[in-house]
């Protein structure tokens, strides 16, 4: 049961990540999703410090704002400033970050966080987590609810706004010129990079979610032409890295995240290869050569 | 030299543009009559595309104003439409020849609506004109220049528009595919559609465009291509460049004198 939960919260934060993540790699804006996972963090410190609680709606608050005041700066250097975008992500991610961690180390006594937990996550105690109602039921672990919810709220906002995203990615002069507002698809999925970013950060830290946010996208732009393959490609690469990589961690006895995170490079990686060999199979082909494998055998 | 018309589709009125405060385009006034093929023409950084862009709405202009039809852009999306310079996309991107026409329709479906049948068929129609129905479900990667650009004007046939702001579509594509383009863009003119190019070519502006708009920063003519394309016109637009001002008198000489060559 509890590899069910952990492979479960995995999967969840996988798909979240991903699907949004294409759009980010087709908008050539994949570091945002750094910056925002690491930008958070004062965010979150200073809704602990207000709400003295670890309760999930003042962190998502807390950690929303910040989230979209870095894409925000960001935006703001980049056009304001001609500051190259990746200049401007660095600039301002590391600083809210640093913010971030000046809070805690300040009132370290009162804040029941650290710099690792943020970074690493530990998506081994999501299954301890659990959700309990007022008359004693237990419903399983609560992350796994809230992973849900943003899951569907990522699914929908994609679904209804398919066109719109895909357009302003693709082409935002011509959006523009048919009255749809680039600026508004921007910081609507950056709130939704945001909203993801926060609730997965906990249990699987801000590393696996930039992993996750780059790697299953990239490895399924390799693979296909078509966008809505992509999405698919990626929502199954989500749920095969969480299997695998909870199941590489139980032999080796190893980081959970660490372990989704190295599979996720491996399958960039074996895409990658088959890539390559494709399309020097493809050249051959075009010289009227046999493909290597059947040469070879 | 400026001509009016009298009955304007497109009116710029005294607009101004600047980038970071520098102002690349000053004071453009001038009108198109319905109808037309317009040629924007002037050298590299005259402001050509900035021009088109700042029409389109996509750069806030410092001062002065557009109207189409007699009403501000927004009014009238529905009946103007935009082809931005090929470079401008990245044609990596996973959509197949079929989804970019398609997305010429967008404007008409709304928001959270999805394109139907009706839509398919218009945009498979539209790339029917253009000659690029058997690479339908090609994807955009696979494309040469003059099948991108060809793209491009599918989708802008798509959005059944009454103007048609086309930004360098003669960039980069062969002879035949742009005598392709001429024609089909004749034949959108013919049917009352009124159309507004920019191009950089001064051999081919005079016989592609009946309107000509000339641009250095300033306006300097607009109006009927056989009374605003002058020699003196081109050289004031081309001022400046000595090199060039051989050049632009050879030119006009070839098109004043065809017989000559021959």
């Amino acid at each position: 049961m509890i590899a069910f939960w952990i492979i479960l919260t995995g999967a969840l934060v996988a798909i979240t990540c991903g699907l949004l993540g294409c759009f980010l790699i087709l908008r050539k804006m994949s570091m945002v999703g750094d910056a925002i996972s690491h930008a958070v963090l004062p965010g979150i410190v200073i809704a602990f410090l207000l709400s003295g609680s670890r309760e999930t709606l003042p962190m998502l608050l807390g950690a929303g704002a910040t989230g979209l005041l870095a894409t925000f700066l960001i935006e703001y250097f980049h056009r304001r400033a001609n500051l190259q975008t990746d200049a401007a992500i660095g600039v301002t991610f590391t600083f809210l970050f640093a913010i971030g961690i000046i809070l805690i180390s300040v009132f370290a006594g009162k804040v029941d966080l650290d710099q690792d937990c943020v970074l690493y996550g530990e998506i081994a105690y999501v299954p301890i987590d659990l959700w309990v109602t007022a008359n004693g039921t237990i419903l399983g672990p609560r992350p796994v609810y809230i992973l849900a919810a943003v899951l569907l709220i990522v699914v929908l906002f994609i679904k209804l706004g398919y066109k719109e995203l895909k357009l302003t990615s693709f082409d935002p002069a011509f959006a523009s010129a048919l009255g749809i507002s680039t600026a508004l698809w921007h910081y609507l999925l950056m709130a939704a990079v945001s909203l993801t970013t926060v609730s997965s950060f906990e249990s699987v830290g801000a590393i696996l979610v930039i992993a996750f946010l780059i790697g299953p996208p990239a490895t399924a732009y390799l693979l296909t032409h078509e966008l809505k393959h992509m999405l698919a490609i990626t929502v199954v690469l989500g749920v095969f890295i969480s299997f695998a990589g909870y199941w590489m961690a139980y032999w080796l006895n190893a980081s959970i995240a660490g372990c989704m995170a190295v599979i996720t490079g491996v399958c960039f990686a074996a895409a990658f290869g088959y890539q390559r060999a494709r399309n020097m199979n493809k050249a051959r082909m075009s010289e009227g050569l046999p493909p290597a494998g059947q040469a070879a055998g | 030299m400026i001509i009016h018309t009298q009955e304007p589709i497109l009116e710029v009125h005294d607009l101004t543009v600047s980038y970071s405060r520098k102002p690349v385009l000053w004071g453009i006034d001038f009108t198109l009559p319905s109808g037309c093929i317009a040629g924007i023409v002037g050298p590299n950084g005259a402001g050509k595309s900035t021009l088109l862009k700042t029409i389109m709405g996509l750069i806030p202009p410092s001062s002065g104003f557009v109207k189409l039809f007699g009403h501000p852009l927004e009014e009238v999306r529905n009946r103007v439409s935009y082809v931005p310079q090929r470079e401008s996309v990245d044609w990596d991107f996973p959509v197949s020849v079929l989804d970019v026409v398609l997305m010429g329709r967008y404007g008409k479906v709304g928001l959270l609506r999805n394109t139907g049948t009706r839509d398919r068929s218009i945009a498979l129609d539209c790339l029917d004109k253009v000659g690029m129905s058997p690479f339908a479900k090609r994807q955009i990667s696979q494309l040469s220049g003059g099948q991108q650009q060809r793209v491009f004007l599918a989708r802008a046939l798509a959005q059944e528009a009454d103007i048609y702001f086309m930004d360098e579509p003669f960039a980069g594509v062969d002879a035949a595919t742009e005598q392709a383009i001429i024609g089909l863009l004749r034949e959108m003119a013919g049917t009352g559609k009124t159309i507004v190019v920019v191009h950089h070519d001064l051999q081919s502006a005079r016989t592609y465009f009946d309107w000509i708009i000339l641009l250095n920063m300033h306006l300097v003519a607009a109006g009927p291509t056989e009374q605003v394309f002058t020699e003196e016109m081109v050289q004031q637009a081309y001022g400046g460049r000595l090199s060039l001002l051989s050049q632009v008198g050879d030119v006009m000489e070839k098109r004043a004198f065809p017989s000559r060559e021959s």
